[in-house]
């Protein structure tokens, strides 16, 4: 069967499916994200690390469209960059996050990516903050792209306050886990960026590695 | 007072529509004479990078398509960008040409204020935040890819502005084809003849298997002191010779008579026009 044009793939914009995920403990945060790109239906890159460093101790976690979210973040880097020059010292997550906030808000009907930022910093220790639609909200964790829906149930039950960084993590590669088992937009393997005053740690679980569950 | 690079205009924010109007003007006036514009050539395409132990090899079909015709049985779709990057072009055939172009010539007087090698990275910045501004309406998919002084690095960039760094990228309607065969054939750190044998079975899988995709395969050969385009690589669609030959020779249908009429023309007028060569 002949196919019109052939060239759906033009159009068909870049989306990076998703599942991401931030959480707060005391002394720092750990993002995950799962590392599937498509464009319709076909997977345009398998291992892309949707962590993206926004400086030392603020990472991102991209979701939506490939290229505002790829844009938002690299212009947001660059700020940050200026500011942290002009005030001389490391900057401030709420910073940060107000800078991604303040792009998603002035363009909220021209973008359609959600990033979640989180980092560590000296004045209020681990941070996780949330900017859908141009929103700023400071949260213990944070679940987005289209993969969240399908474990909100799960970390509403399963987050405690008051977990270890291990333990966090552990929360994160469980999340992940589920999520890319049902969405099909999520997939390939699991990044993991742990943060705190002592540093950043980027890890990666293949997915052969992935904790399974009763039905796997 | 030093001169300045001064020819490069700063981006103006935003998406520019002075044209879309222009081409309305001009498709309505067409229209009124009935005639209808014509159709913007796609590229349909098979593409694809590799990096390898050396550098990169990029690789190309060369057919173009203008809906269900073959426009350019041989069109060459890796375009220079700078002497050490080169970028394979799928879509539409001049938004890659022309992107290709401004991206090079402003990559160059970049490198001369620098007074550096360009890096592909640079390049891979420039492209992906022109094609971000016109928010997916120029359709040009690349695959960039060049060796500078950090190594050899490949990019693949889509027309909304989203780019990806891989050690094997394929794009265009051939794409998946040519990734079965990478995804089953790349080793990392490969020989320079392992990997434009990959690359050539890559493209000839997007050739045989994908309408859009056909002709020859050109490939690009970058590395640290060298560079070789090799264009055409592999004539894999090579016209035949006939073995037959449908003329049928003189007495096949024997002649009973012949007679020859002479056409007597007298000259009436005779002028002539002399052309301005001056």
């Amino acid at each position: 069967m002949l196919q019109e044009t052939g060239t759906e793939w033009l159009s068909q914009e870049v989306k990076t499916g998703t599942t991401i995920i931030a959480v707060e403990f005391d002394g720092g945060v750990v993002l995950g994200s799962d590392s599937r790109v498509s464009a319709g239906a076909s997977v345009v890159n398998r291992v892309m690390n949707k962590l993206s460093p926004l400086h030392d101790k603020i990472y991102c976690a991209l979701s939506g469209s490939a290229a505002d979210a790829q844009t938002i973040a690299e212009v947001v880097h660059y700020q940050l960059d200026v500011h942290s020059i002009e005030i001389d010292e490391d900057p401030q997550v709420r910073s940060a996050a107000t800078l991604v906030r303040n792009i998603s808000y002035k363009y909220k009907e021209e973008l359609s990516a959600h990033l979640i930022v989180a980092g560590w910093d000296r004045r209020d220790g681990g941070q996780v903050f949330a900017t859908l639609s141009g929103l700023l909200t400071r949260q213990p964790f944070a679940v987005g792209g289209s993969g969240s829906s399908h474990v909100y149930g799960f970390v509403d039950a399963e987050f405690r306050g008051g977990m270890s960084k291990e333990e966090c993590q552990q929360f994160v590669v469980n999340t992940l886990s589920l999520a890319i088992n049902r969405d099909g937009s999520s997939g390939g393997v699991a990044y993991i960026v742990s943060i705190d005053e002592h540093g950043t740690e980027e890890k990666v679980v293949l997915g052969n590695d992935l904790p399974t569950f009763f039905d796997q | 007072k030093m001169a300045t690079l001064a020819v490069r205009q700063s981006p103006v924010g935003g998406f520019s529509f002075e044209n879309c109007k222009r081409n309305a003007v001009l498709e309505g006036e067409a229209n009124k004479v009935g005639y209808s514009l014509p159709a913007a050539r796609k590229t349909g395409t098979t593409i694809c990078g590799v990096v390898f132990k050396d550098g990169v090899i990029l690789g190309a079909d060369t057919r173009a398509t203008e809906g269900m015709i073959v426009a350019d049985k041989n069109c060459s779709k890796i375009h220079y960008i700078s002497p050490n990057i080169y970028c394979c072009g799928a879509g539409t055939a001049a938004d890659t040409e022309m992107t290709t172009q401004i991206i090079s010539s402003n990559l160059e007087l970049h490198a001369l204020s620098t007074g550096r090698v360009p890096r592909v990275a640079t390049a891979n910045r420039m492209l992906k935040q022109m094609l971000f501004r016109y928010q997916g309406y120029i359709g040009a998919a690349l695959v960039l890819g060049g060796v500078d002084c950090n190594g050899p690095h490949l990019y693949s960039i889509y027309p909304h502005g989203s780019t990806d760094k891989l050690p094997y990228v394929t794009m265009g309607s051939g794409s998946l084809a040519a990734m079965a065969v990478f995804e089953d054939r790349y080793k990392p750190d490969m020989e320079e003849e392992d990997a434009k044998r990959l690359v050539r079975d890559a493209i000839a899988a997007g050739i045989f298997n994908d309408l859009g995709s056909g002709s020859n395969i050109d490939l690009c050969v970058i590395t640290k002191g060298k560079l070789d385009y090799i264009r055409p690589h592999d004539e894999a669609n090579k016209k035949g010779v006939r073995t037959g030959d449908y003329k049928y020779k003189r007495g096949t249908t024997s002649v009973l008579t012949k007679s020859v009429t002479a056409l007597n023309l007298e000259v009436v007028e005779e002028t002539v026009l002399t052309m301005d060569t001056s």
